[in-house]
């Protein structure tokens, strides 16, 4: 079964837990700036959101790559980069309509969301379910759920 | 690891600045943040200086495992002389400016001197630059924050700045960081201002990094775990901090009016309760909460005030939500002055942060001048026409502003308490230890934390030790100073470590030590750490015995000592300080009159510091 990143801003206290797990996977070190995963505040912090690649069916980075260093994994549905072949053009974070895949300096390279492997460790850090990791078919099976409940008088 | 190992130390007379390495003994012996900080200012200055001195040094200070995945990670501390007590400071903020400083590479920013004219530090990494802040010197923390965020183009900018009370030298303003977060408390934002720094904006993109990743992850989780788990984070998370109004009004601890009462006849318009409610006309003072950096608890609140209340309805520019009410914000506008509409109390919290000043100070302190006014030692002729009656919403957000400005009265109010009630005839008034005002618990209920207020190095403060377990269980002076002493060290040690103290609760010392260990270099054990911690409180006590501080500032006013609490459990009774005291310096260590001893500084390694 394949699954998605859930996000629900809502639920969102912009503890950052999310963008530390997501640097220390990727860069070994505990670095927001290099987080694939970002949080937005808004209205003096009464709003957060958080923010990353969706993993599009049909994805314009992936279009974009004149290197082919942009690949599917069948397993995890993620776009990934391959940093052998990223030559750093960065045509990629122009094709993007999300701004979700960036150029890193340090390496020359751009760096996305992979959803590590099949473990995506913002989901697994985030202390309030605001990121969840689920079914990709039914990502809104939740909402779904809860607005059924809501239809019947609030009757679960 | 855990630390960065670097420093940087800006030199504003000079309009220099310089990275050094960290000063890794130190550390070994200090930790980090509160601890790190006092031996770097014990070193660079002289206690007697002027705190608003061009001599006076002022330490950003993070800790080692700021800007980790440890919960609550967020912390940094202030530290440097206050201006409104002569002792040293050090104030202690969330947010996330913290993070950032460390993440820009630094454990410690040093500032000295003072600028000629207007400034701010701009800090990307290792690019540091002193620029003129004409642009916003006069400005509120809200527009500074901003400004700087535009000019730059860098949203990710972080900052830290003073508003116009800073600036002006109002005694009790603060530092506030990421709009609504402040190191808060003795005036570190005064000395701030005198210093012409306006602000320091920060971005990092250094990371942390860690000892041994495997272990700290574990540790981290084991920590985060507890905290999920634990009754006392539930009730941060769901109520805030303002959980406690309910608790010190049915306990009698609650100060009101100054101090008069101890019980406060309008909580229920003021507490969790009634920032939950949907009033009739559909508005609800509570948004949600919201976290510092790295934290799982997320005991702040964000709230917003009824566009159709007097204090903004013709001001559509507060109509947005911004920080709300935390206990002490809660008590210091409501019960102490005694306001109980929570919509000016939220407004005044607002002011609070957009000028830049200590809430608990400004309340007590207008609470003393409301005092004076209904004694006819003020008139409305001293108080720009204002009515200084307790109760009276409108004085709260009036002159909240005024002093926020400095503007009329509130030039007066921006002395702090005890200056004021000197200024007036009337020091029995002022309510505090050391020049700074009282938390929200009244010490004749809570004997122990009587005992913190007068010891309390930074003067009266409810953060610095815990013996609130003791003191609900028995209303005398007996037992409570051996708690007294030893959550202060290890309170002392956890504030060196860039963690919040809402851990405590959930962690004990030992789960925090797993995480310091398995972070930093040095075999870090309990008994090291609580050492730590020991040593921390102690060289706080020789800079403040230099500074010329002694024994007779470890007081409490002698409302608390001679007037019996009014009502609640401990009606009848007063502060027992004298029963503690003596306990306390010789469980510590000190002589009689509160002075380290010789053999117990060459214990802690303060070997050096014992000729003051």
């Amino acid at each position: 079964m394949q699954k998605s990143l859930l996000i629900d801003p809502v639920k969102c206290t912009s503890c950052l837990q999310c963008e530390m797990a997501c640097s220390f996977e990727h860069e070994g070190s505990f670095n927001p700036a290099k987080s694939r995963i970002k949080i937005f505040e808004f209205e003096h912090g009464a709003r957060a959101i958080p923010y990353t690649c969706t993993q599009c069916a049909e994805a314009w980075c992936q279009q974009a790559c004149p290197v082919e260093a942009l690949s599917r994994n069948a397993e995890t549905g993620a776009v990934e980069v391959n940093d052998s072949v990223c030559v750093g053009c960065k045509v990629c974070t122009i094709a993007c309509p999300f701004g979700t895949i960036n150029y890193n300096t340090d390496t020359g390279k751009v760096i996305k969301c992979d959803l590590c492997g099949g473990d995506p460790q913002c989901a697994a850090a985030c202390p309030t379910g605001a990121i969840v990791y689920v079914d990709a078919d039914w990502t809104g099976y939740q909402r779904m759920q809860d607005s059924a409940v809501a239809a019947h008088g609030g009757q679960g | 690891m855990g630390w960065q190992g670097k420093i940087l130390r800006v030199n504003l007379s000079e309009g220099t600045s310089a990275i050094e390495p960290l000063n890794m003994d130190w550390a070994q012996k200090y930790l980090g943040e509160r601890g790190l900080a006092t031996r770097y200012l014990w070193e660079m200055m002289d206690p007697k200086a002027d705190p608003m001195g061009p001599d006076n040094v002022l330490i950003f200070a993070t800790g080692p495992l700021t800007g980790t995945m440890a919960s609550t990670s967020g912390r940094y501390a202030v530290v440097t002389k206050g201006p409104l007590t002569g002792a040293i400071a050090c104030s202690n903020s969330g947010g996330k400016f913290g993070a950032e400083l460390k993440f820009a590479g630094y454990d410690l920013l040093i500032v000295e001197g003072r600028s000629p004219a207007p400034v701010y530090l701009h800090i990307v990494d290792d690019e540091v630059q002193i620029l003129p802040a004409d642009d916003i010197w006069g400005t509120t923390v809200w527009h500074t924050e901003e400004w700087l965020k535009a000019h730059h183009q860098n949203p990710l900018l972080k900052v830290a700045s003073v508003g116009v009370a800073g600036e002006r030298g109002v005694l009790y303003a603060c530092i506030v960081n990421d709009l609504h977060r402040a190191a808060g408390r003795s005036g570190v934002g005064a000395v701030m201002g005198s210093k012409n720094l306006k602000a320091v904006a920060c971005h990092g993109t250094v990371g942390v990094r860690v000892k041994d990743p495997n272990r700290f992850m574990a540790a981290v989780s084991k920590g985060k775990k507890l905290l999920e788990e634990n009754d006392g984070r539930k009730e941060l998370t769901e109520l805030g901090t303002n959980a406690m109004i309910d608790a010190m009004q049915e306990f009698g601890g609650l100060p009101t009016r100054n101090f008069q009462e101890v019980q406060f006849e309008g909580v229920d318009k003021i507490n969790p309760t009634a920032m939950w409610e949907v009033k009739p006309g559909g508005h609800r003072n509570m948004v949600t909460n919201k976290a510092c950096f790295g934290c799982t608890i997320a005991c702040g609140r964000i709230a917003h005030i009824d566009k159709d209340h007097f204090t903004i309805v013709n001001r559509p520019e507060y109509r947005h939500a911004s920080g709300g009410l935390e206990y002490e914000t809660a008590y210091a506008f409501g019960p102490v002055v005694g306001v109980d509409d929570i919509d000016a109390l939220t407004f005044a919290s607002y002011l609070m942060n957009e000028h830049g000043m200590d809430p608990i100070s400004f309340g007590v302190t207008l609470a003393a001048a409301m005092e004076l006014f209904e004694m006819g030692v003020l008139t409305i002729e001293d108080t720009d026409g204002v009515p200084l009656n307790f109760g009276n919403a409108e004085a709260l957000t009036v002159m909240s502003e005024k002093t926020g400005k400095y503007e009329g009265f509130g030039q007066v109010l921006g002395l702090g308490s005890k200056r004021m009630c000197e200024k007036y005839g009337h020091p029995e008034l002022f309510m505090g230890v050391k020049g700074q005002e009282f938390a929200g618990y009244d010490s004749r209920a809570l004997q122990g934390m009587g005992l913190g207020y007068a010891t309390s190095n930074r003067g009266a403060c409810h953060l610095k030790h815990d013996t609130f377990a003791e003191d609900m269980e028995d209303q005398t002076g007996k037992g409570k100073a051996k708690p007294c002493k030893e959550s202060q060290d290890s309170t002392a040690a956890l504030d060196s470590t860039g963690i919040c103290l809402f851990t405590a609760g959930a962690w004990g010392s030992d789960v925090l030590v797993e995480q310091v260990d398995a972070a930093c270099e040095g075999e870090w054990t309990v008994e090291r750490f609580l050492e730590t911690g020991e040593r921390v409180w102690n060289l706080e006590r020789q800079f403040n015995m230099a500074a010329g501080l002694t024994a007779a500032d470890d007081s409490l006013p002698k409302r608390l000592l001679e007037d019996p609490a009014p009502s609640g459990t401990a009606k009848g009774k007063v502060n027992q300080l004298d029963i503690m005291l003596p306990e306390y310096y010789e469980l510590r260590g000190w002589s009689k009159d509160g002075v380290p001893t010789k053999e117990t500084l060459d214990r802690l390694g303060l070997e050096g510091t014992h000729n003051v």
